[in-house]
């Protein structure tokens, strides 16, 4: 049985949900065009992670295992309904800038990988400690890819200029390409290359 | 007529394709493109199961959720809006699909429910499926349209799963650098895919 110290810790770089688990990648590619939307984006998942964890580890004694999918979806979709409403009425420009990516955290697999391999075999204490750990190391990563992609693509820091552009007067030429999709890609394939450098064990063989 | 759907269609798959513009569907995309013969197994069960869920869903939002949609039971309920539940009812109506096509399939065609069975349940929480219903209600099409965004969009994923495999086969021969290895290529043969991708950007249907 692993501590609480360790179930904190271990998602955010020695098992990472992204980089590692292979969870949750679409929305770490779609919403980092801007770090202030995958801030937004990071506390939402963050919210529905440790809530959708604890209630389904409440009452997993009572989960038909048969049916379970189902009741988990139930649980996470209604998380999200809320979730959704609370960033309509208070952060709405950003909840535009997300579109379908806030519905989609229903089906991030980082939230139904957790509950099934997490939530489903130990306490509610224990869980809402692996929910915080998992959703910050995928906090983690979105913001560092958020991070480049704002400062090379648009030479931005939070939608403030870092890097004052050619079209404003500046210097800095911005790389279209990290704005684009494939950037993303990119920024994540070197990201993964630099963590398993680091740490050798995570390398895969085949 | 028939041009707007045939253009719905080649827009679905190609220039607004699901897994390499929109990173739909990604977590299985990534993890089951290690084999040809796998991604042509997912891919077709993805192609299938769109090609039933998005109209389902179209149908749901039409005559049920949006705002005035209860007319038909009643005149009283035609100011009741509950596109607020819209998430539940669109999930609910993906699982409960693939359950149902799973069991179909088992009952009366034993060798296509051989091939694509251990997918099928993988399927009602892959995003691209949720995806295409949200975008779908997003962009306000009508029935048909819809039949033809559910199929175009599930052909443009199985397209690009299965050229990714194939990809992904050969890199077996190549000498890739060791924390490279997996899933690191396979981001990076995936941005590149989508830049080949983006060259259909520029033409209008």
């Amino acid at each position: 049985m692993a501590s609480t110290r360790e179930t904190f810790l271990d998602p955010l770089v020695n098992n990472n949900p992204i980089t590692l688990q292979v969870l949750g990648i679409c929305s770490a590619l779609a919403v980092t065009t801007k770090m202030e939307v995958a801030l937004v984006m990071s506390v939402a998942v963050i919210a529905v992670l440790t809530l959708s964890n604890f209630f389904i580890s409440v009452i997993r004694n009572w989960i038909p295992s048969n049916i379970r999918i189902i009741v988990q979806l139930t649980i996470i979709a209604s998380l999200v309904i809320v979730t959704d409403q609370i960033l309509k009425a208070y952060f709405y420009d950003v909840a535009r800038q997300l579109t379908v990516f806030i519905g989609l955290i229903i089906t991030n697999c980082i939230i139904m990988g957790r509950a099934e391999a997490f939530a489903m075999q130990n306490g509610p204490w224990e869980s809402i400690v692996d929910g915080i750990g998992n959703g910050l190391g995928y906090s983690l990563i979105l913001m560092i890819v958020g991070f480049v992609r704002e400062l090379f693509g648009s030479g931005r820091v939070f939608g403030v200029p870092v890097l004052t552009t050619v079209s404003d007067g500046g210097w800095y030429v911005p790389n279209g390409l990290l704005v684009l999709s494939p950037g993303a890609f990119f920024i994540i394939g070197m990201l993964i290359w630099g963590l398993r450098t680091w740490k050798r064990d995570q390398t895969e063989v085949d | 007529m028939l041009e707007h759907y045939l253009g719905l269609f080649l827009t679905a798959a190609f220039i607004e394709n699901l897994a390499l513009a929109f990173f739909l569907g990604m977590c299985s995309f990534l993890a089951v493109s290690k084999k040809v013969e796998t991604a042509v197994g997912l891919g077709s069960a993805v192609v299938f199961v769109l090609a039933i869920t998005v109209p389902m869903n179209n149908f749901i939002y039409n005559y049920l959720l949006r705002q005035g949609a209860l007319e038909w039971i009643s005149e009283s309920l035609g100011g009741q809006d509950l596109t607020f539940l819209g998430y539940l009812a669109y999930i609910g109506t993906i699982a409960a699909m693939v359950q149902i096509v799973e069991m179909t399939l088992d009952r009366y065609f034993p060798a296509l429910h051989a091939s694509l069975g251990i997918f099928l349940p993988l399927i009602a929480v892959n995003c691209a499926i949720l995806g295409a219903s949200l975008f779908m209600v997003e962009r306000d099409y009508t029935f048909a349209e819809s039949v033809v965004y559910g199929l175009g969009s599930g052909v443009g994923w199985a397209l690009a799963i299965v050229a990714l495999a194939s990809i992904r086969e050969r890199m077996r021969y190549s000498d890739v650098p060791e924390g490279l290895r997996g899933l690191g290529m396979a981001f990076i043969l995936t941005g590149l895919l989508a830049i080949g991708f983006m060259a259909f950007g520029g033409i209008q249907l």
